[in-house]
């Protein structure tokens, strides 16, 4: 090869790096905000707004009181200047008169803005197959299926509405896996969650369909603080799926979620997210700061819970979807898919909590960093004492783009019982020229043998998704990438 | 087909190939036999236009184009194929769909509607029996844990089906057994046609015996230092290449 087709390539590679976020429109809509900061007052208000019954007020107020006193965490490996929490809205709502009751009554231009995502609420109505919840801001817009769902006993609803029409069953497991003051983000959604999404699965039954929830945030300087709980009773079963964006903002907003899963007996909750938060431009300006307590327990005996994710977006990712494997022959699993590419930074992975016998988990992790980005896996396997024969088994691999990027892993385990198993094997690998050259020389463009080589590395994770939701991964796996081989 | 002139190569900052040329017409086989490290995956390689491998002058042309100025991916499209001689590795990509993106980007770039799933599958099995390849490779990853003589009749099941022009095989007879050797000669073979040329690349005769080439270049220290017919490389085996480098001194150019 020449020296101009070698300055040739490298431009087409450059290229493709800054390829932009698609998601990145605004809809200008009305928005009803309560002033900017917080305090008791806030969240009353907030409360207020919401019609919330008086004792998810104090369970907010209780939550708040505990954040005070906790510090912002930093041992992550990511670097961001200070958040000034003052400086912040905590509640966005488009306005509408009431909660529509069909979606008729929906306002037009949330239709078209979830249209826009490819997300047709009003397809849902029609094509079966995926029930949607679409959440913008901080609240919950439409719900699809949810008259067939009903049917089966199967609760699918905003949170909200939940707080209204189910509060026996919200308040028995609202903070059950995730407490209040387990840490100072999941404090502060305690304080100040606006909506989410919630599903209860009764005993023996099989949802179905897909469950999803969609979120958006449109609103300049919000923060998103959503809450998601799913309850599977014995012998249930769902799948469950969660979509995300937001516009390209200049400045960096806070997204702090708390998601809580509970498998009873027999039950099995299958968890896939495909993340695509605003990541930031390539000087890294701007972005969503994505920190969020993601927590299932499989609180009886066979039950299972499944992780599934797929990180592409948000200017710095702080997750560890964790199993605490309470019930006996209880199995966890993690698959995740993590890419950042330009200035992203991800500190990411998985706790795996081994409290039964004959508990089983897997952790299968695949990294991918590009551009200037920095991609750190960080696990934790403990295994308490009388959690026999606990099996673990993770791969954790790192497959760098380019050279200016990192890839770090921090395992650690805490074994506490003789007879459990664990198995940890990582890899780091580049993505080879010669795979490349290979795909070249078979006709295929650089930008397709990237496309193929990373698929192909994620497959394992892929084949866990649901199948509509795999082909979209893909895709966003390689608009994401488009081009970082250098 | 093919017109390379003194053709010199360097990777890393040594010069390899230190004036190459060569005419293959369509329709012919050329063999490029010479020692270790003589420059022929070197003179392959530049031909498929591999990144490292820097021209620091001459000329080739294929089929009246300006071979150097084309991206490796070009080159591909406009018929150009290399059986490698180290196939790479590529986990988590069926052979399958890895060969059916090859196929529809080439067709795309002549003009030609893509093939749909069942098309493909009829096409890849037809010569999936021209070289006996084991249909289960086929749904395997490209290459992973393949033995080395599955990768080799990989590369010319590839070459089967994406129909090149001209067909550059870099020692595809190292690895493979002799039944294999043969099977897969006998591909080559009937792949054979007027419009489309052969540059084979090996170090033993044997392989000659089954695809017999027209002409039997011997390439030494970067250039072409004997050409000749077939019984050129029966006289290689016999006599190996000392005599050549004895009598050779100085360059020679053809
Ligand atoms: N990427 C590279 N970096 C450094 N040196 C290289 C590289 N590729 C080839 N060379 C050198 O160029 C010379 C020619 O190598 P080449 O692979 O073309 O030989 P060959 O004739 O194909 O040998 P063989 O018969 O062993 O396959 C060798 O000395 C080799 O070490
Ligand atoms: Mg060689």
């Amino acid at each position: 090869m020449n020296k101009d087709q070698q300055s040739n390539d490298q431009q087409i590679i450059e290229s493709r790096i800054k390829s932009e976020y698609k998601w990145g429109f605004t809809t200008d809509i009305e928005t009803e905000t309560v002033p900017s900061g917080l305090n008791e007052d806030i969240i009353r208000m907030i409360s207020a707004k919401k019609n919330e019954p008086e004792w998810m007020l104090e369970w907010r107020l209780k939550a708040y009181r505990h954040w005070l006193k906790m510090a912002e965490p930093h041992w992550p490996n990511v670097h961001y200047d200070a958040i000034d929490y003052q400086d912040a809205y905590y509640y966005a709502a488009p306005k509408q008169e009431k909660r529509p009751e069909s979606l008729d009554e929906v306002d037009p231009k949330l239709i078209e803005t979830f249209n826009k995502l490819g997300i047709s609420l009003e397809e849902q109505k029609l094509l079966a197959g995926v029930a949607v919840d679409a959440v913008m801001d901080s609240v919950s817009v439409a719900t699809t299926f949810k008259d067939e769902l009903r049917k089966l006993g199967i609760i699918f609803c905003s949170f909200s509405e939940a707080i209204r029409e189910h509060p026996e069953l919200v308040k028995k497991y609202i903070g059950f896996v995730v407490p209040p003051n387990d840490n100072f983000f999941a404090a502060l959604n305690a304080a100040v969650f606006t909506d989410g999404s919630f599903c209860y699965i009764p005993k023996g039954v099989r949802c179905p369909m897909e469950l999803s929830t969609y979120f958006r945030i449109n609103a300049a300087k919000t923060g998103q603080f959503e809450r998601t709980l799913i309850v599977a009773e014995e012998g249930a079963y769902v799948s469950y799926l969660e979509g995300c964006t937001a516009p390209m903002r200049d400045e960096n907003q806070l997204h702090a979620a708390v998601v809580e899963l509970v498998a009873h007996k027999n039950a099995q909750i299958k968890y896939s997210t495909v993340q695509n938060w605003y990541p930031g431009d390539e000087q890294g300006k701007g972005g969503i700061y994505n920190f969020v307590t993601k927590r299932g327990v499989c609180l009886e005996e066979n039950s299972k819970i499944s992780w599934t994710q797929v990180e592409t977006g948000s200017a710095i990712t702080w997750k560890y979807p964790s199993v605490i494997l309470q019930g006996d022959n209880s199995i966890g699993e993690f698959y995740s898919v993590a890419l950042t590419n330009n200035l992203q930074q991800a500190d990411t992975g998985t706790k795996m909590i081994h409290v039964g016998k004959n508990t089983r988990s897997t952790i299968v992790s695949k990294g991918i960093s590009a551009g200037r980005s920095n991609n750190s896996y960080r696990g934790l396997v403990k295994v308490h004492k009388g959690a026999l024969n606990a099996r673990n088994f993770s791969q954790c691999d790192s497959l760098l783009i380019g050279d200016k990027c990192g890839a770090h892993t921090f395992p650690y385990l805490e074994i506490q019982e003789k007879s459990a198993k664990v198995e940890h094997e990582a890899t780091t690998s580049k993505i080879g020229e010669d795979q490349i050259f290979y795909c070249n020389q078979r006709g295929i463009s650089t930008e397709d043998a990237i496309g193929l080589v990373v698929n192909g590395y994620c497959k394992e994770v892929f084949k866990e998704l649901p199948m509509e939701f795999a082909v979209e991964a893909q895709k966003l796996l390689a608009i994401s990438l488009e081009g970082s081989v250098g | 087909m093919l017109t390379i002139r003194d053709l010199k190569v360097s990777v890393e900052g040594n010069q390899i190939l230190k004036g190459v040329n060569l005419e293959i017409k369509a329709g012919e086989v050329h063999a490029i036999m010479g020692p270790n490290g003589s420059g022929k995956s070197t003179l392959a390689n530049a031909l498929a236009g591999r990144e490292d491998y820097q021209v620091d002058s001459g000329e080739v042309l294929y089929r009246g184009k300006n071979l150097l100025e084309m991206s490796p991916e070009d080159r591909a499209r406009e018929g150009v194929f290399l059986a490698f001689q180290y196939p790479v590795e590529i986990p988590g990509v069926s052979n399958a769909n890895f060969l059916k993106t090859a196929l529809n980007e080439i067709r795309e770039y002549r003009g030609l509607e893509k093939l749909d799933a069942m098309e493909f599958l009829t096409l890849v099995k037809e010569r999936m029996q021209l070289v006996e390849m084991d249909p289960k490779l086929l749904n395997r990853s490209v290459n992973e844990g393949f033995s080395g003589g599955e990768k080799k009749r990989n590369e010319i099941f590839q070459l089967a089906v994406l129909e090149p022009a001209l067909a550059i095989m870099d020692e595809t007879d190292s690895g493979l057994d002799i039944d294999a050797l043969k099977i897969v000669a006998n591909g080559v073979n009937k792949l054979r046609s007027k419009d489309r040329s052969f540059l084979v690349i090996t170090h033993y005769q044997r392989l000659l015996n089954y695809i017999v080439p027209d002409v039997v270049h011997v390439l030494v220290n970067g250039r072409i230092v004997e050409s000749g017919g077939k019984d050129l490389a029966l006289h290689l085996e016999e006599h190996g290449y000392d005599w050549i480098k004895n009598e050779r001194e100085a360059p020679v150019t053809m």
